[in-house]
């Protein structure tokens, strides 16, 4: 007992590390699942059915296939750097998602304050942390074009660092409207700031001041994680499949939950900047909105009971029941025990938040066309940048008006 | 053994073995990529002082954006592996005494600074955020925008260089 107290920092980051790796995981396998289902529906198919109830073992099935398949190394590739680039690319867009608080209140357990980050929450360079690894992260793509031996991923390759080292610079210098109304690069700290006026609501978030800077935002980070529709480095009517041509079996994969894995940072950063983080979107005043997570669960859950025990195959009928009981028990769960509500109010928000900007990025997918590479370029440079350093200087001109022109 | 002195030593140990290997290599591209590893180690011994800031502009400036233009323009030039060529002369002369001979100073000069020179503050409180802006943006304001005055002027000379005459 004396090593657990000890060292009970330590043995408690490993485990929230564990359970962050597999939350994001899981949530990345579904992830494929619910934009296959999405875009279908958006194009009058079914989407994924056959394996298991409403398709939904299909991730598993994909993942079987992924570390099944042949892992061949093509002839002639520059080996380090051929099996560093996925591994990076992986590696990177997991880091990203330690910094990103989920709640603000701790959990209590065994004496212990255990905050809803993997970092402490008083980190006061979160948002640098994420630009950093953003800045790094085009090194996966990059290599593995390179390392390839091969000209589809060459061109991908330098198409998307070409992309990313854009768009970057009007990625960093929209939130900067947001760190300056903030005061602070702490996360929690730019949630806090939108707080302020808690019976204003979501009249209160930065999305109001600070529209163009999301819109910005979202545009530079739809292109850095490499997105319809600025997925101009994997473009496969002009370049097989970019970057990652070469690359098959878990390797490919690897690829696939980082650029998946980046896709929900963007999500998380979003919603934290702009949208108020973990903040309800009603004045502070409405309390019977505690309830509306209850009121979500336990009607969805009743009807995954109906909808399953009528579905066609046996191992539906057994499955869909079963997962609607748990769904409508959680929800039973939230509304009975106050403690219980109120702790999950702030996580409840944040990723329903986080949920609405992944359906974004799914529906874009599903309308959008994609860019010449011409016009991206000159988007990037001639549009978004100009626009988010106007942002920059009319919100700090703002600013100083308010505190008075010192 | 704290935790401290034990990252030290691997972020150190990394620094200087990507150094070696940043020379040593003979691919161009493992060349970028060994800088790479010395800017994030530098970045991570920053770190280990309680410079969050410093650390965080180290990654996103020198390993993101300008080896991010190294490996880009390598990758455009499409530089194969160099050939070792023999030792030349003027090295064999000249660099190496005076190789050993900073290396030397610079030891001496660590050697008698130990235990007496003190750093005035942390840098827990000197390197905060608002402590260098108010750095850059007051007290060395003209120096500072000189020196950006100086980049710009490099910036054009470099477009003038590369632009295409009109015929």
């Amino acid at each position: 007992m004396t090593f657990l107290n000890a060292h009970a920092e330590l043995l408690i980051t490993l485990v929230k590390i564990a359970l962050l790796l597999f939350i994001v995981l899981t949530v990345n396998a579904y992830l494929t699942w619910f934009e296959r289902k999405v875009v279908a529906r958006m194009q009058s198919r079914w989407g994924p059915h056959r394996v298991g109830p409403y398709g939904l073992l299909q991730p598993a099935a994909d993942g079987l296939k992924f570390l099944f398949k042949e892992d061949p190394t093509p002839e002639g590739v520059d080996r380090v750097v051929y099996y560093l680039a996925p591994l990076l690319a992986l590696a990177l867009a997991l880091t990203s998602l330690a910094v990103i608080p989920f709640g603000p209140e701790p959990l209590r357990f065994f004496g212990h304050d255990i905050y809803l980050s993997i970092t402490p929450p008083d980190l006061n360079i979160g948002l640098l942390v994420l630009f950093a690894i953003t800045a790094l992260s085009v090194y996966g793509v990059a290599l593995a074009g390179w390392s390839s031996n091969s000209k589809y991923p060459l061109l991908g390759g330098l198409r998307s660092s070409a992309q990313m080292v854009s768009y970057e610079l009007a990625l960093t210098l929209s939130v900067v409207g947001v760190l300056l109304m903030a005061n602070s690069f702490n996360l929690k700290d730019i949630i806090v700031a939108q707080a302020q006026h808690p019976e204003r609501g979501i009249f209160g978030w930065n999305i109001w001041p600070q529209i163009i800077g999301f819109l910005c935002f979202f545009t530079a980070a739809v292109a850095e994680t490499n997105r319809v529709p600025f997925d101009l480095p994997e473009a496969e009517s002009e370049l097989v499949a970019g970057f990652h041509t070469e690359y098959a079996s878990f390797k490919f994969a690897m690829f696939f939950i980082a650029e998946y894995t980046s896709m929900i940072t963007v999500s998380c950063l979003c919603t934290i900047m702009f949208f108020g983080g973990w903040l309800s979107p009603f004045p502070a005043s409405w309390t019977f909105t505690h309830y509306l997570p209850s009121a979500i669960l336990i009607p969805f859950g009743l009807w995954l009971i109906w909808a399953g025990i009528r579905y066609e195959t046996i191992f539906g009928r057994i499955i869909l029941p079963g997962l609607g009981t748990v769904i409508a028990l959680l929800g039973l769960t939230l509304a009975v025990f106050p403690g219980v509500n109120s702790f999950i109010q702030a996580p409840f928000w944040f990723l329903a938040k986080v949920f609405v900007f992944l359906f974004v990025y799914v529906w874009m997918r599903g309308t959008l066309p994609r860019f010449r590479y011409d016009q991206l370029m000159s988007f990037g440079w001639k549009v978004l940048l100009p626009v988010s350093i106007v942002n920059v200087v009319i919100t700090s001109f703002i600013i100083l008006l308010r505190s008075g022109w010192k | 053994m704290t935790p401290q002195l034990i990252l030290f030593i691997v972020l150190a140990a990394l620094s200087v073995v990507g150094a070696l290997s940043l020379i040593l290599q003979k691919h161009p591209i493992h060349s970028a990529l060994s800088l790479i590893v010395v800017m994030v180690a530098l970045a991570g011994l920053y770190l280990l002082m309680g410079a969050e800031f410093v650390a965080a502009v180290q990654i996103i400036v020198y390993g993101g954006a300008i080896m991010v233009l190294f490996v880009f323009v390598i990758m455009l030039l499409n530089a194969g592996a160099e050939e070792y060529t023999n030792f030349s002369k003027l090295a064999g002369f000249a660099g190496v005494p005076l190789g050993i001979a900073l290396t030397g100073f610079i030891a001496a000069a660590i050697a008698r600074s130990a235990g007496t020179a003190q750093v005035s503050g942390s840098a827990a409180v000197l390197a905060p955020t608002r402590t260098i802006s108010e750095m850059i943006f007051k007290d060395f304001v003209y120096p500072f925008e000189l020196t950006s005055f100086l980049i710009l002027v490099a910036i054009m000379g470099a477009i003038v260089l590369a632009a295409h005459k009109e015929e």
